[in-house]
């Protein structure tokens, strides 16, 4: 996985029950029994399982989800309503979603940690109100990270995102990496620290 | 200038600004397991990253893990003993500090974190496991994050964060007899939404909040994240430093000025502020597929999503009391602590569960908790009354490919999810307090606890 393209263009996969669904939860995108390993592939085939599937165990496809519609077969970009990712921390959900080519969640809201794992994982999380989500849906749109922008028909409907997640998503950049720049001032906190929080630090396991 | 507990901490910790405007926040604790912790590890170790100070690192076995007597490292799940095997040799390699299957304090790790004393009032501390605002309860800032975010905290022992907004939750006046700290926050889910604490942290307070012990806390703390939240906390007071002090990796004594610290100033502000009348609250009990689908035991199940109506198979205007259940279960990081399998005990003595229970299982929170309860003889209560008595873990409150609850069951959880499948595909979940899930059990049907309550249960 790398930077997030620029723009991405695709048609929005509308995650529709009667209407965009709300609270879906990683439970649903990636069902603890699809995590057959302790890595971080070999997910894109238990994405969505419990609706994708007729019967999950036997990989029988059920034709009325919406990624298993031939215009959707494709699709890079998801939408559905409010508090998307919400349940379990697995990060197995946003990779089980980059696995199968998503690269843009548009949602009402997001669940924290959720959204977390969206932007480590270089999956771009957009957050714009119901009525623009419900006119995007089934349409093809272009996704402007730079501008902040979601373009849809000669209409452009900006989002937010903090500087530091659309800086790491458009450069690919690595957390780690990144804060590892900043290790002195790490290890000179940690240093006063000490001393003001002897408590706090642990003896090394023998 | 009058400060929040949570901006008190967040100052504590605030190590530098970051070029892209967010804070490094500095990482006192971390806790793996066996589920998410393994990829973490394994993708450090793939590129030669190494733990900054394993000492502070732990990690348990809690997830995949079997719950019956006599356990080993095989699971029911398939696949299941690999993450089980490469976690222990990942922590081995690391240097980190685990708690194994058959070890004498194994856990869950919401629980045994407490009990060991790694949580302590005014720290930082993550887990891979959204429920890890559970420890909020201690007044530590504890929160969930990805297995990404579990490698930079091991390696930088540092976060990069958002500054997120406060709220402030307080539970004015006493609850009602027979009401439950699962209750009280099943009740804020139901009035908020699930969503109704995104980007927030929040700080529980009020009469009814105070007056719980610290096992009720983390209850009550536990399901933030079903609420969308940061994490929960409840500044620390006698009861806190009391349940921690001299505990294996906590301090003897709490007698430094910070400790006394650790509480929301007089005229400190919040961004939100939310008021419960506690005395308002019933036993709660969930009726659709979301933690806000959630209604009190009097009640009727309203209109709701119709997915939802379709999944749990109860239309609106349906009492939810007196709904046929298929199975019962006691656990989970929610609910499986010493004084909730009291609580559950005191009202199934000398009774049974009703024969159109199929499945009904009682699994401690930890070893720990199940030679308390051994030792206080409620085994044999729950076990005459027709419980399975098992070994700590995680168990049923999700589905992992093993052990499963028979199929089409209706179940009544002490746990924390009734997500569509959480428990097995097919499986109706319905949340409530042990108390609840005691009385359905004998009952047949979800039923209110108050009507099955007898004496206190002893203290």
């Amino acid at each position: 996985m790398s930077e997030f393209p620029q723009p991405l263009a695709g048609i929005a996969a509308p995650l529709h029950v009667e209407r965009l669904a709300d609270n879906v939860d990683t439970d649903a995108i990636i069902p603890s029994r699809e995590m057959r390993s302790t890595g971080r592939t070999g997910l894109a085939d238990g994405l969505f399982a419990p609706w994708r599937y007729r019967n999950a165990d036997a990989r029988e496809s059920n034709p009325d989800f919406v990624l298993n519609r031939p215009e959707y077969c494709n699709a890079q970009i998801l939408v559905a309503g409010r508090n998307f990712g919400c349940g379990s921390s697995r990060e197995h959900a946003v990779w089980a979603l980059a696995e199968y080519g998503f690269r843009a969640v548009l949602a009402e809201s997001f669940a924290p940690i959720f959204r977390g794992n969206c932007i480590r994982n270089f999956i771009l999380p957009v957050a714009l109100p119901r009525e623009v989500l419900e006119s995007l849906a089934a349409e093809a749109v272009e996704i402007d990270l730079a501008a902040q922008v979601v373009l849809h028909q000669g209409q452009a409907y900006r989002f937010e995102i903090d500087a530091e997640a659309k800086r790491m998503l458009a450069e690919g950049l690595d957390a780690i990496d990144l804060t590892l720049t900043q290790g002195n001032a790490i290890d000179e906190w940690t240093r006063a620290d000490r001393i003001e929080r002897p408590w706090i630090y642990l003896e090394p396991v023998q | 200038m009058a400060k929040t507990l949570f901006e008190k901490i967040w100052d504590t910790h605030a190590v530098a600004d970051t070029a892209g405007g967010s804070t490094l926040i500095a990482i006192d604790r971390i806790f793996l397991h066996e589920r998410t912790g393994a990829a973490a590890l394994a993708r450090m170790a793939e590129k030669g990253r190494k733990v900054r100070d394993p000492a502070r690192v732990f990690a348990v076995m809690d997830h995949i893990v079997d719950t019956r007597l006599g356990r080993g490292d095989g699971t029911l799940m398939p696949g299941g003993e690999g993450f089980i095997t490469e976690t222990r040799a990942a922590c081995r390699l690391a240097d980190i500090t685990l708690f194994d299957v058959n070890d004498r304090d194994q856990g869950i790790v919401h629980v045994i974190s407490p009990e060991q004393g790694v949580v302590l009032p005014g720290c930082t501390l993550v887990a891979p496991d959204s429920h890890t605002c559970t420890q909020g309860a201690f007044g530590a800032l504890a929160w969930g994050i990805g297995s990404s975010e579990a490698e930079h905290a091991m390696v930088t022992g540092t976060l990069r964060l958002e500054r997120p907004k406060t709220i402030r939750v307080r539970f004015d006046g006493p609850l009602a007899k027979g009401v439950t700290p699962k209750d009280m926050i099943l009740a804020l889910i139901a009035r908020h939404g699930a969503g109704g604490g995104a980007g927030h942290v929040v700080e529980f307070a009020g009469e009814a909040v105070r007056a719980l012990d610290m096992e009720g806390r983390m209850t009550l703390c536990n399901m933030t994240t079903e609420f969308s939240a940061m994490s929960g906390m409840i500044a620390p007071d006698e009861k806190t430093f009391g349940y921690l002090a001299g505990r294996p990796y906590a301090p003897a004594t709490f007698d430094e000025p910070y400790w006394a610290s650790l509480r929301s100033d007089e005229g400190a502000r919040f961004d939100r502020e939310i008021a419960i009348d506690a005395g308002s609250i019933a036993p709660m009990v969930s009726w659709g597929t979301s933690p806000e689908h959630t209604i009190a035991i009097t009640d009727a199940v309203p209109e709701g999503p119709k997915r939802a109506h379709d999944y749990i198979g109860l239309v609106a205007g349906t009492a939810l009391k007196g709904t046929p259940i298929d199975a019962a279960f006691i656990g989970s990081c929610t609910n499986s602590r010493i004084s909730d399998l009291r609580r559950a005990a005191a009202i199934l003595k000398d009774r049974h569960i009703s024969p159109e229970i199929r499945k009904a299982l009682v699994v401690p929170g930890s070893l720990g908790v199940k030679r308390q309860a051994e030792s206080e003889g409620l085994d044999a209560i729950f076990e005459a009354a027709g419980f399975e008595w098992r070994m700590s873990g995680c168990s049923l409150c999700f589905y992992a490919g093993g052990e499963g609850f028979p199929e089409g069951s209706r179940v009544i959880s002490s746990t924390n999810r009734n997500f569509e499948g959480r428990q097995g595909p097919g499986i109706r979940t319905h949340i409530a307090s042990p108390e609840t899930v005691a009385a359905s059990a004998i009952a047949g049907a979800i039923a209110d606890p108050r009507e099955y309550a007898r004496e206190e249960p002893p203290a």
